[in-house]
């Protein structure tokens, strides 16, 4: 009986085997691989499922797309660990193409900031039009406000609205929750919490969440998406001419054209600005 | 956003019902690469845990500790090792494993491994006085003795296989971190419960919650039919 149960467990394994070279064989031609790391906030909001597809039609490459924050998709792509970079923090992308780690980078969309709140609104600060001012408010009237706290392009340019504010965010009232930003708006939502989300993800959201668009239109909360893509001398492997593919694609008139023409609840989520 | 946890709970069985080709990928890849990881590690685990339950000594003992320390090992630090030894920056970047489903199964392998070994070995020892003795009595050689003792524990060495099954089916952070969680290649049911939740499709998210607790369901009963065959 025992014996039987082993020569099962083998048997199984070796079938499993087969069916593990099966999927190894399926991946095919590794130069028609092209690993996008990116921001969860172009993939939850369903722009590359529709983006990417068009792209891969177009040019025969398969994308597989990892959906990190911005601070792990620069760190992956300094690793050698993806191809090319979708993300938003503009400063900190030109910073390290200038120390050799990408190429290639191109302004693709934009789109905005916005400070979300509950409809209580306890630090009355909706229809304000300066966000530092706003972020005063919050800080002085101690209402809660919930930070992506993960090193995101979002959390990045929140800090530095803290900054222009001159108030370190610390407390009770402060919530730095280490999560993307659809699990932020979640737990801002349940908690009736003040924070700063990219317009996209909230309109993608929006008829999940009770939070309203209390700040917006500062020019502070401005968010550049740019493309790039990791320098081919630092790593062995990278596809270099993929992700070249792939940002031609997304500056591209009809790529440019296939971003504004996107909508979620009629609403557009980015607006194209390649040069 | 106002409806109840009940409402929640029909749509997403409505969702099941619904079974689309990427929910069968999905469920397919998890089973896999759990799958996979745990008769991968019980190779290893089974034999070892028998060989360090037979032995007694103090070394031994001290490589029992550190199992039994092993057995608590976060499926996030799990992961990040495996994605450290793997990224192109690591040493076996070479080989181009991170992000596909084998790095998944590595790193199973890592959380599966010391917890079939530590619970064989607890089998083993527990049974290993009396049948090991008896069998050496009767005059079987050493192996013939050790097999003898297995085949007396195969029921808490299964269960020891389910305890690895269940603890990998059910993690998320490791595969997570060396799958990537990329949509065709290596999304399984926790990342996608990861995924859907984070974009507020509680009810998808809950809906695949449902699938990996009835196929545990499956798995544990088919396992305990097999453990139940001595009292037939």
């Amino acid at each position: 009986m025992f014996k039987s149960i082993v020569k099962k467990t083998v048997l199984m394994l070796v079938v499993m085997m087969f069916i593990a070279l099966a999927f190894g064989c399926a991946n095919g031609q590794a130069d028609k691989e092209l690993i996008l790391a990116t921001t969860t906030s172009t993939y939850d909001s369903g722009l590359l499922d529709f983006l990417i597809p068009e792209f891969e039609k177009e040019t025969g490459y398969n994308v597989s797309i990892l959906a990190k924050g911005t601070g792990a998709s620069l760190e992956l792509g300094k690793r050698g660990d993806s191809d090319v970079l979708l993300v938003h923090a503009k400063s900190r992308e030109l910073k390290l193409v200038e120390e050799g780690y990408f190429v290639d980078r191109v302004d693709v969309m934009y789109n905005d900031f916005v400070i979300l709140g509950g409809p209580e609104d306890p630090a009355k600060i909706s229809g304000m039009k300066d966000v530092a001012e706003a972020f005063k408010k919050i800080a002085n009237s101690k209402a809660e406000f919930a930070s992506r706290g993960d090193n995101s392009g979002t959390n990045m340019k929140e800090l530095a609205i803290w900054e222009k504010a001159g108030i370190k965010p610390q407390g009770d009232w402060y919530l730095s929750l280490g999560q993307g930003m659809g699990d932020t708006l979640r737990v801002a939502n349940e908690k009736g919490a003040y924070t700063l989300a990219d317009r996209g993800t909230y309109l993608a959201m929006k008829d999940k969440i009770n939070l309203q668009v209390l700040v917006e239109g500062d020019p502070i909360l401005f968010n550049q998406y740019g493309i790039m893509a990791v320098n081919p001398d630092k790593h062995e492997g990278i596809n270099y001419d993929g992700a070249k593919a792939l940002i031609d694609f997304m500056v591209s008139e009809k790529g440019q054209k296939m971003i504004g023409d996107y909508k979620k609840f009629g609403e557009q989520l980015f607006v194209p600005n390649a040069k | 956003m106002n409806e109840g946890f009940l409402n929640n709970l029909w749509n997403a069985l409505q969702l099941i019902l619904a079974w689309d080709t990427e929910l069968v990928r999905i469920v397919g890849l998890s089973l896999f690469v759990s799958g996979a990881a745990v008769l991968i590690a019980a190779l290893f685990a089974i034999p070892l845990g028998t060989f360090l339950g037979l032995k007694n000594s103090k070394w031994v003992r001290y490589i029992s500790k550190i199992i039994y320390t092993f057995m608590g090992l976060p499926p996030v630090v799990a992961g990040l090792v495996v994605f450290l030894l793997l990224s192109k920056s690591g040493p076996l970047g070479i080989l181009e494993l991170l992000w596909t489903p084998w790095a998944m199964i590595i790193a199973q392998v890592m959380l599966a491994l010391p917890i079939i070994t530590g619970l064989t070995m607890t089998a083993i020892k527990s049974k290993d006085q009396a049948i090991g003795k008896t069998a050496l009595t009767l005059g079987a050689s050493k192996y013939q003795a050790a097999l003898a003792v297995i085949r007396e524990a195969r029921i808490a060495i299964i269960s020891a296989i389910v305890a690895g099954l269940g603890r990998v089916i059910a993690e998320v952070g490791a595969v997570m971190m060396v799958g990537g969680n990329i949509q065709g290649k290596t999304r399984v049911m926790t990342t996608a419960i990861v995924l859907e939740t984070r974009k507020g499709n509680f009810e998808m998210a809950l809906s695949l919650g449902i699938i990996l607790l009835v196929l545990a369901f499956i798995i544990n009963s088919i396992l305990m039919t097999i453990q139940g065959e001595k009292d037939y």
